[in-house]
């Protein structure tokens, strides 16, 4: 981007996101626990900028994206979207916030209802909105939509299941930017595409953001992708982010073991790299999320782990401008 | 489509020549005969034989049984051998109730348990869905004959808001046609909720577990993102997709439901095929057993039929040619 010099407006700013889900047992369905899905997790999101989200499946990525559409109830936090409280919003509020903010399922197949026509998925909520002033208007703007995503007017009656996945992740795509949102959440929204396709689907994401001057949370686990459409970067462990910063401050500078840990584990496509690199190999599973560890969450597998770690939950400290982490070794404190 | 429906029914030939035979077999090796309702132990043989002659049961099975297919595939199912008329002069008037009955209780049960169980899945596990489980496991457990005689002791004696027994009061003339009408909805109304309770249970269960499947799903989710209304996103999105576990219930229903009146049919005196059935089989009535359970396989090859071509219509991905 080369517009750096001016002021950058924060879009959405996300504070102290929590979301526990309730583990019940016994007869009566009695709460015995939370599952600690997204525990006090902070971050901004900049107008018209990407922000990737990574961690390991189970981290708490997609519960984030979705708890900050209330797709899901939060439990405790504060979003605030261009202005609004989100989770204050009433019914008809959300209704607004719904066009604003949009999202992009992982799965091309099940995402789609297999029972009505593009037509109707891609246009419904321009109705439901008021965005179409009727079915003629509704139907002209859903071939233009299609359009921008690569798909041609005569495919607007067909169904899901006549279409191959990477034309269903444009159906979604296109059915996300119906409304004409400003943010949409892509929760892992190329990782259930083969590959060349993730890569036609990355660029139309892209071309799109150029386009509409969307701005995106990218929720993925795949680091390349990631690398390549982020501009900030947030690292998610076990409910928490661990390390938040600029692309290059992640990928070039890891602060944090797990950071570092996850970067080495990404197959690199140059060999003379490929044998430079040190691997590091974390020991043991993620801890349940249900049962988080005491101090750092990440001690249980991190090898430079010290009593410090068992005891102390680490602080959420700026390292560099922008370059936020979770650990004592990066703080200098061990 | 065209082309398919003509090939289904088609296919129903071989089958349904099939289950004749089967049907013809397992009467054929059951004990006992119609001759013994018959027979004077003092009757001399040469009578027994000509009264066997009468019923054309001298022949041996494989004569009787092309005899038997030969006349029906013409409209002659034969004599009955209990009230000595033709077959179809026996079953014409037991039809009509039969049919009042059992549609009427399947469409209680479709008005009934479809929406119980549309609440029961998106309220799941609170007040309304537990009640509501509680009263499919009744329903579905309930004996009809002791519901039966419940609803009658409590609305017919104690309350004499409905008659006891009957399709008809005998002495009741009515004005029009739609008195008629209106008076025989009286006499089935207990009747039919005897014999619709345990499908309205069944069909919230299933109408339940196939919505709560859906609602799970991810497209559920898309259409909640979309901003959608929640009605919208129940009737639109997810009782079109959980419709299809319904539409093969229901083809197993019909023919059941017409099979499965024998109970309440008996408790509430109403002249149709259950009460019939029950009669024919006790009096070894060959003919009219077999014309009955006849009908009943082609209504059970016919409703496979409709509830396939149904699923045609709920699910566009689901073609035939």
């Amino acid at each position: 981007m080369n517009n750096t010099a001016v002021k950058q407006e924060t879009l959405l700013e996300v504070k102290g996101l929590t979301k526990y889900f309730p583990i019940q047992a016994g007869v009566f369905h009695k709460t015995v626990g939370h599952v600690k899905a997204v525990d006090d997790v902070s971050f901004t999101v900049k107008r018209g900028k990407t922000m990737g989200l990574v961690g390991e499946s189970g981290c708490g990525k997609s519960t984030t994206g979705r708890v900050l559409l209330r797709l899901l109830e939060p439990t405790a936090g504060e979003v605030s979207f261009a202005g609004n409280d989100v989770f204050k919003a009433d019914k008809r509020q959300l209704q607004r916030l719904r066009t604003q903010m949009q999202i992009i399922f992982q799965d091309p197949y099940s995402s789609l209802n297999p029972r009505l026509p593009v037509r109707e998925i891609v246009g419904e909520a321009m109705l439901q909105h008021g965005i179409a002033s009727g079915r003629r208007d509704m139907n002209e703007r859903v071939i233009e939509v299609i359009g921008k995503c690569g798909l041609f007017p005569e495919q607007a009656s067909r169904y899901p299941h006549q279409f191959s996945g990477g034309q269903r992740q444009r159906i979604c795509i296109a059915r996300a930017l119906a409304v004409n949102p400003e943010f949409v959440v892509c929760d892992e929204a190329v990782s259930a595409l083969d590959v060349s396709i993730q890569s036609q689907i990355i660029n139309l994401l892209k071309d799109m953001q150029d386009e509409m001057g969307l701005t995106y949370l990218f929720i993925s686990h795949d680091l390349s992708v990631v690398k390549f459409i982020s501009d900030d970067v947030g690292v998610m462990y076990l409910g928490q982010i661990v390390e938040y910063g600029g692309k290059q401050q992640i990928f070039e500078n890891p602060a944090h073991p797990y950071t570092e840990a996850l970067l080495s584990a990404a197959p690199s496509f140059d060999p003379k790299a490929r044998n430079n690199k040190k691997r590091i190999i974390m020991e043991g599973d993620v801890p349940s999320p249900a049962n988080p560890p005491p101090g750092c969450r990440f001690h249980t597998r991190c090898p430079f782990a010290k009593d410090m770690c068992k005891e102390i939950v680490p602080e959420n400290k700026e390292l560099e401008p922008g370059h936020f982490v979770m650990c004592h070794k990066a703080h200098g404190l061990l | 489509m065209r082309a398919y429906i003509i090939r289904r029914i088609l296919q129903i030939i071989p089958v349904f020549l099939g289950i004749l035979i089967i049907l013809f077999m397992i009467i054929e090796l059951s004990p006992g005969g119609p001759m013994g309702n018959y027979i004077d132990p003092k009757m001399r043989p040469e009578m027994k034989e000509a009264l066997a002659e009468k019923f054309g049961l001298n022949d041996p099975p494989v004569t009787r049984f092309f005899k038997w297919i030969g006349a029906t595939l013409q409209g002659d199912l034969g004599q009955s051998i209990k009230f000595l008329k033709p077959v179809t002069e026996v079953l014409r008037p037991m039809i009509g109730p039969s049919l009042a009955l059992s549609s009427l209780s399947l469409l209680l049960a479709m008005l009934v348990g479809i929406p119980a169980g549309i609440v029961s899945a998106t309220k799941q596990y609170t007040l309304a869905d537990n009640s509501l489980t509680v009263f499919s496991l009744i329903g579905i457990s309930m004996p009809s004959f002791f519901f039966a005689l419940l609803l009658l002791k409590f609305f017919s004696v104690d309350l004499g808001l409905f008659p006891l027994f009957g399709l008809r009061n005998p002495l009741y003339n009515a004005p029009n046609i739609f008195a008629q009408m209106g008076h025989m909805l009286w006499h089935l109304a207990l009747p039919t909720v005897v014999l619709g309770l345990g499908s309205t249970a069944t069909f919230m269960r299933y109408t339940r577990s196939s919505m709560l499947e859906v609602i799970r799903s991810d497209y559920i989710r898309t259409a909640r993102a979309k901003g959608l209304a929640e009605k919208v996103v129940i009737y639109r999105h997810a009782f079109r997709n959980a419709v299809i576990p319904i539409i093969t219930l229901l083809g197993f229903w019909i023919p059941a439901l017409l099979s499965g009146a024998v109970i309440t049919e008996s408790i509430f005196g109403l002249p149709g095929l259950g009460k019939i059935s029950v009669e024919a089989v006790m009096y070894r009535d060959y003919p009219i057993i077999l014309a009955i359970n006849a009908m009943l396989a082609m209504l059970t090859l016919l409703s496979t039929i409709i509830a396939d071509i149904l699923y045609a219509a709920a699910d566009p991905r689901i073609k035939y040619n």
